[in-house]
């Protein structure tokens, strides 16, 4: 039996933050991570740190991702000074690139819808082929424009799972790895997690298990009705530093690698690559930038994201089990900050904050 | 480190690795041939600096890239050696881009 203040249960980018977080805040954190049998989406994410078209529609959550991406840097400086681990992270904004006129008409209308639903809160630009030129050498003629914003950025999304590890042991947290969790049983003011051999009892419970969330979550009296979203994701050699904006679907490494990526598909617990899809992301991102035909191609992935109903993440605690917290969101990098510096101190002291109503499962409930 | 088994009876190729001219057997591969000459590293990494050479001599690695007639980035262990290749050092990355100066032209 493994006695702790706090356990959370998945190793991954949300996992990870929250439990870097909870341990400076001298909380005995226990972090249970399943493995390398996990979907592991923390591997297979593109890296941006991306305001611009989060929360459309739901200002908490435009709000929530200004939040994270202003608080970025910090939690870049704060790694890198207790671990000496290197995120990588920049700002130097984000555009979103458009193909054909109506791209660019539907970008701008959208941009509006957001610039209102923050008073004017949310900054960005719409500019032309011209202008965006400009900024971006070498784009291509199929590229009408697009939106910039400079709220945007983006980092190494390994070396932030690797930093918030580094970090969370240096904090005297301890990680319990390659152990399942099998059932959670709930206790007065306790739980205890089944995990591998290895049973964990702790006042406080974080679900932070990605997919396995769905799952997990009824044990505690929560529910976290998550669902798999493939994106699959090419990389190239490494080339001479060309793109030093990070674009929605092509970016560009520190180290020179290339990345492109942002397909949806739909089709389940299948976390692999298709030709097919391959071939879009590399149209698509040779449109924008022509001269990327001469670059090779030296990985590609699938990965599945951990996707709401509706988009928006969950983060909730449980009623019948009070101390039993569930967090669950596509954007684990974005929002890292969030997860790093606010919600441990909330969990600490035992209940979310009222502006966080809006992002209960309890929105899902029909009325 | 390495040893030649012999070149048999078939008709040599020659191929120039920076300046130096090799007789390399037809068929092997470019790193095959550049480790047979002694040449361990043919490129430095882009992040370091550090010197590297072929490493898993089938295509995963990504360790033994050069300059093959002027095309950056070729996997030696992949190509297929050839009469009159010019292979180059692979000195960091690849120079692609919107205004790529041609720094690895063979002409160079």
């Amino acid at each position: 039996m493994l006695n702790c203040d706090a356990a959370v249960v998945g190793g991954g980018v949300v996992g990870a933050a929250i439990a870097y977080g909870l341990a400076e805040l001298k909380l005995d954190t226990v972090l249970i991570d399943e493995g390398d049998v996990a979907f592991r989406a923390a591997r297979g994410n593109f890296g941006l740190v991306w305001v611009q078209s989060k929360g459309i529609g739901c200002p908490p959550y435009s709000s929530l991702t200004r939040r994270s991406a202003d608080n970025w840097l910090r939690l870049a400086e704060e790694v890198k000074q207790v671990t000496g681990v290197d995120i990588a992270y920049s700002r130097p904004g984000g555009v979103h690139l458009c193909l054909g006129e109506q791209e660019f008409t539907d970008r701008a209308a959208v941009m509006k819808q957001l610039e209102a639903q923050t008073e004017g809160r949310f900054q960005y630009e719409m500019l032309d082929h011209r202008m965006l030129s400009e900024m971006l050498p070498g784009l291509g003629p199929d590229v009408t424009g697009g939106s910039y914003s400079p709220l945007d950025g983006h980092a190494n999304p390994l070396f932030l799972l690797r930093g918030l590890h580094a970090g969370f042991r240096n904090r005297a947290g301890r990680a319990l790895i390659n152990a399942p969790v099998h059932r959670i049983r709930p206790l007065a003011g306790a739980f205890d997690v089944e995990a591998g051999n290895e049973t964990v009892r702790a006042q406080k419970l974080v679900l932070a298990a990605g997919l396995a969330n769905a799952k997990l979550a009824s044990d505690v009296g929560l529910r976290v009705p998550v669902h798999p979203l493939r994106g699959q994701i090419l990389v190239s050699e490494k080339v001479r530093s060309f793109l030093r904006i990070p674009t929605l679907h092509v970016r560009q490494t520190t180290e020179g690698s290339v990345l492109m990526g942002d397909s949806h598909e739909d089709v389940g617990f299948d976390d692999g690559t298709r030709p097919d899809i391959m071939a879009e992301i590399a149209r698509r991102a040779t449109r924008a930038f022509p001269f990327l035909r001469s670059a090779r191609i030296v990985r590609a992935w699938g990965a599945l994201r951990v996707m709401t109903p509706d988009g928006i993440p969950i983060y909730d605690q449980s009623e019948s089990c009070p101390g039993a917290f569930c967090a669950a969101a596509h954007s684990g990098i974005t929002l890292a900050a969030t997860h790093a510096f606010d919600l441990p101190r909330w969990i600490a002291e035992g209940a979310l904050p009222p502006e966080f109503d809006a992002f209960s499962a309890r929105r899902f409930d029909v009325h | 480190m390495f040893t030649k088994v012999g070149d048999g009876d078939r008709d040599l190729v020659k191929v120039i690795f920076e300046d130096k001219e090799i007789m390399a057997p037809p068929g092997q591969s470019v790193a095959a041939v550049l480790l047979a000459e002694g040449i361990r590293s043919c490129r430095e990494t882009p992040v370091s600096g550090e010197p590297r050479g072929p490493y898993c001599m089938m295509g995963i690695c990504f360790e033994c890239l050069v300059v093959i007639d002027g095309e950056p980035n070729q996997q030696a262990c992949m190509r297929t050696v050839r009469e009159g290749m010019l292979i180059k050092r692979q000195h960091g990355v690849a120079q692609i881009g919107p205004d790529a100066k041609a720094e690895s032209d063979p002409a160079e």
